[in-house]
């Protein structure tokens, strides 16, 4: 057996339907060995875009998503797309192609150091230099993606593995000596923290990322009821715990939810659950959480301590660790009443937020089109954004009710995933609609992936916030350079819904909401992707704002 | 490979540790170690690289110099290193740690030799190479022995020097 077969056989052990990627000289015998594999290729238009789309399978799927790239080109294409999946712990196996052995070190034609140029942005890189190393490889690299804290990991294989046939053999078990993730949690701190928690009187669940990754929705649901606290998530949390739940508050943060910015500073004991403290969302390391006890609970002791020191830590996958708390819970504790002045709080929080923030006085603002997009699509769609205001407004005014159905690229913010990695979380649910809600200037760097939509019948919905800006650094040239604009405005160049139809998909501009709503009707019903291109005004804000390097309690509610 | 990284602002909060690390022994190790350094902004005074006690391991001895929390996140980050298979703060009144430095001085004239020879000898240093013009010797201990033999010797004009960095291990049983 060759090296590339080694691979497909792999790779369908692994249990991959899909793959994602694009040829080249490298990996030809990738290509040809792929011909007789049970696994779908979707032929991408540009590299990144194949990682982007891996990604945003991985994300609904919770398996690795994998892409394919060639050697020196293509391979670096696809490194903007690895580092957006490392950055928000995303599982992915990256395949490329790559020169000769005995070629590598020659500069030879296409080559790059790959391996080097990807160690800082995955969790692991390999490069086999044997097919029969292959089996062994590819099962190391899945097991290192999928377990512990998931991210991405390369295999680069030269040109002359994938060709060399052998006897090769796959191995059932691999142990990798240097890896162990910890996935069940010392007991005795939950007790601890069961104990901060009891003694609390204004206890507060801060809901991460991890609780996605974890897919421990029902346990977060469970846990919060039992606790009867206020729930706030981080913006990469946001959708692990239903928005429209009477105990929901909604994401935290520079462009967080006013009343959950505020409760969270007045509550005595954080339970931070799968979230990493990053600035983005608790503002100042030193000032956040002063005076509160803090527990936090991570797969991940690298995380514990990195940006806050805390009073418990629970290391440990959080479904097992919250399971681990809610028995012991039940166990120990008195139910509070859900009449209590901590949850009046909340209710008194939301009110006042709802009434003093005002929209803007037009018909078509992006809070005004995200509130009739949450009316008109189904619970169970899933949602994921571009880069930008676009996607702050999201956070704010687009209510995830159903969990898991929801992501963005939130670590690396970078534009021009929400449209590939909609495509990808296409594949991987196929029976419900993805809507990818995006800017101008994020859609037109990967809106070529309209062929790949429209090619493999991946259809999704772009919903388009055109502002003929890279409005959100309009927004901050505005606030803090005096709107001395340079290098924001796109002059509505491109016309989209003619790009759209040039790609054989469908097109609409609309002008009003009741326009809009019969476009979003019509996009649920068309089995091509729709790309509705709703102007907004280019000086719209986002709202409320925590200035970098400030504090949530210095949150600038409206302008 | 002692200096490869410095920081040139010193906090006083900083001290000075050892860490002591098995790592895998394979293409790649050194580069992801130095690598993670740099990335996360970690100060390297000194790392050594070599066979250790296992067949397919090898053992690396890093000098750092650091605040607690820092060397916290550090021997975490570390850690999570899927080739570093297992990584210790070695307690140094309980560790014992050498490094070896080669020293060529200038020696024209027979009173230097003589008396680079003599302070050669206090510091239980060996002559290894001797010409017309200059003398090499090999000096073993603590980083602040060789740096008091070659403050010592430096008015005699230094030619070259190699210093190999710290090596280290725990004292008795483990
Ligand atoms: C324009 C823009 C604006 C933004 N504004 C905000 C904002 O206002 N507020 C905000 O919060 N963010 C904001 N972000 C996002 C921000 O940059 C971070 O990505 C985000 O805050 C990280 O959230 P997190 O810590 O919950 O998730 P992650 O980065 O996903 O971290 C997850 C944590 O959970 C751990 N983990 C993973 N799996 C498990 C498991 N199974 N069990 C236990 N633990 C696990 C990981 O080790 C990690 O520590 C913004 C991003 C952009 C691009
Ligand atoms: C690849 C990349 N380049 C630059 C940025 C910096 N950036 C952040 S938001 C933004 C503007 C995005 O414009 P658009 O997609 O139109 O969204 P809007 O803010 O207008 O809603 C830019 C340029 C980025 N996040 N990603
Ligand atoms: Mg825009």
């Amino acid at each position: 057996m060759k090296g590339a077969e080694a691979l497909m056989r792999s790779l369908e052990k692994e249990g991959v339907d899909f793959v994602f990627g694009l040829p080249g000289g490298a990996n030809l015998p990738i290509y040809d060995a792929l011909v007789d594999a049970k696994i779908r290729h979707i032929l991408v238009r540009h590299e990144q875009s194949a990682a982007h789309m891996a990604d945003g399978y991985a994300r609904i799927k919770r398996k690795a998503g994998v892409c394919f790239a060639t050697s020196g080109p293509g391979a670096t294409n696809l490194i903007t797309g690895i580092a957006t999946a490392y950055a928000d712990s995303s599982p992915m196996v990256a395949v490329t192609g790559q020169v000769p052995l005995e070629m590598i070190g020659k500069d030879a034609f296409q080559e790059t150091d790959i391996i080097g140029i990807a160690n800082p942005c995955t969790k692991y890189t390999f490069q086999p230099r044997k097919a029969t190393e292959i089996p062994e490889t590819v099962k190391k690299g899945f097991y290192i993606a999928e377990s512990g804290r998931p991210g991405p990991v390369l295999i680069d294989i030269p040109k002359d593995v994938q060709q060399d046939s052998q006897d090769i053999e796959f191995p059932d078990l691999i142990k990798v000596r240097g890896y162990n993730p910890t996935i069940e949690c010392d007991l005795s701190t939950i007790g601890k923290a069961a104990e901060l928690l009891l003694a609390a009187q204004r206890p507060i669940i801060m809901s991460g990322g991890g609780v996605i990754l974890s897919g421990a929705f029902s346990e977060l649901e469970v846990l919060a009821e039992l606790l009867l606290t206020p729930v706030v998530t981080t913006f990469k949390g946001k959708g692990s715990f239903p928005e429209n739940h009477p105990l929901a508050m909604g994401p935290i943060g520079m462009h967080g939810h006013a009343e959950a910015n505020k409760i969270i500073l007045e509550a005595d004991c954080i339970l931070a659950i799968g979230a990493r403290f990053s600035d983005r969302s608790v503002g100042r390391f030193d000032e956040f959480g002063k005076g509160m006890s803090i527990i936090h609970m991570d797969i991940d002791p690298a995380e514990i301590g990195k940006n806050k020191s805390v009073d418990v830590a629970i290391v440990g996958d959080v479904k097992s660790s919250m399971k681990t708390m809610i028995k012991l819970l039940n166990k120990k504790m008195v139910k509070r009443s859900a009449e209590n002045p901590w949850l009046r709080r909340r209710t008194e929080l939301i009110d006042y937020y709802t009434e003093s923030i005002k929209d803007y006085p037009r018909d078509l603002t992006a809070r005004k089109v995200l509130k009739k997009l949450r009316q008109v699509l189904p619970s169970k769609a899933i949602v994921t954004t571009e880069v930008g205001q676009c996607q702050m407004w999201t956070s704010l005014h687009f209510d995830v009710i159903s969990p898991g159905t929801f992501f963005s690229s939130t670590g690396l913010g970078t534009m021009g995933f929400g449209f590939p990695a909609a495509i990808g979380a296409k594949a991987a649910k196929q029976n419900v609609p993805v809507v990818d809600i995006a800017g101008d200037g994020s859609f037109n760097m990967s809106e070529n992936s309209l062929a790949v939509s429209v090619l493999e019948n991946l259809p999704v919905i772009v919903i388009l916030l055109n502002n003929y800006m890279l409005g959100m650094v309009a927004q901050w040239q505005r606030t803090f350079y005096n709107r001395r604009y340079e290098g924001v405005h796109l002059h509505n160049c491109p016309d989209y819904a003619k790009i759209a139809d040039a790609y054989g998909a469908q097109g609409i501009k609309v002008q009003s909401l009741l326009e809009l709503d019969n476009a979003i009707r019509s996009a649920l019903k068309s089995n091509v992707a729709t790309v509705i291109d709703i102007p907004i005004d280019p000086e719209e804000d986002v709202y409320p704002f925590v200035a970098p390097g400030t504090g949530l309690k210095d949150m600038i509610v409206g302008s | 490979m002692s200096q490869i990284d410095s920081t040139p602002e010193r906090k006083s909060s900083d001290n000075v540790y050892i860490l002591s690390a098995l790592v895998e022994d394979k293409p790649g190790v050194l580069f992801r170690v130095t690598n993670l350094f740099r990335a996360r902004n970690f100060n390297i005074e000194s790392i050594t690289v070599g066979y250790s006690e296992f067949a397919d391991l090898s053992r690396m001895t890093i000098t750092t110099r650091s605040d607690d929390r820092t060397l916290d996140q550090l021997v975490k980050q570390l850690g999570k290193l899927i080739d570093v298979v297992e990584v210790r703060v070695l307690d140094r009144a309980n560790t014992v740690y050498r490094e070896l430095a080669l020293i060529k001085m200038n020696a024209q004239d027979p009173t230097s030799r003589a008396e680079i020879t003599n302070l050669a000898s206090v510091f239980r240093g060996k002559i290894l190479d001797i010409d017309k013009f200059t003398l090499t010797v090999e000096i073993t201990g603590t980083p602040s022995k060789i740096d008091a033999f070659r403050n010592l010797v430096s008015d005699f004009g230094i030619v070259q020097l190699a210093r190999t960095g710290v090596s280290a291990l725990p004292r008795g049983a483990v």
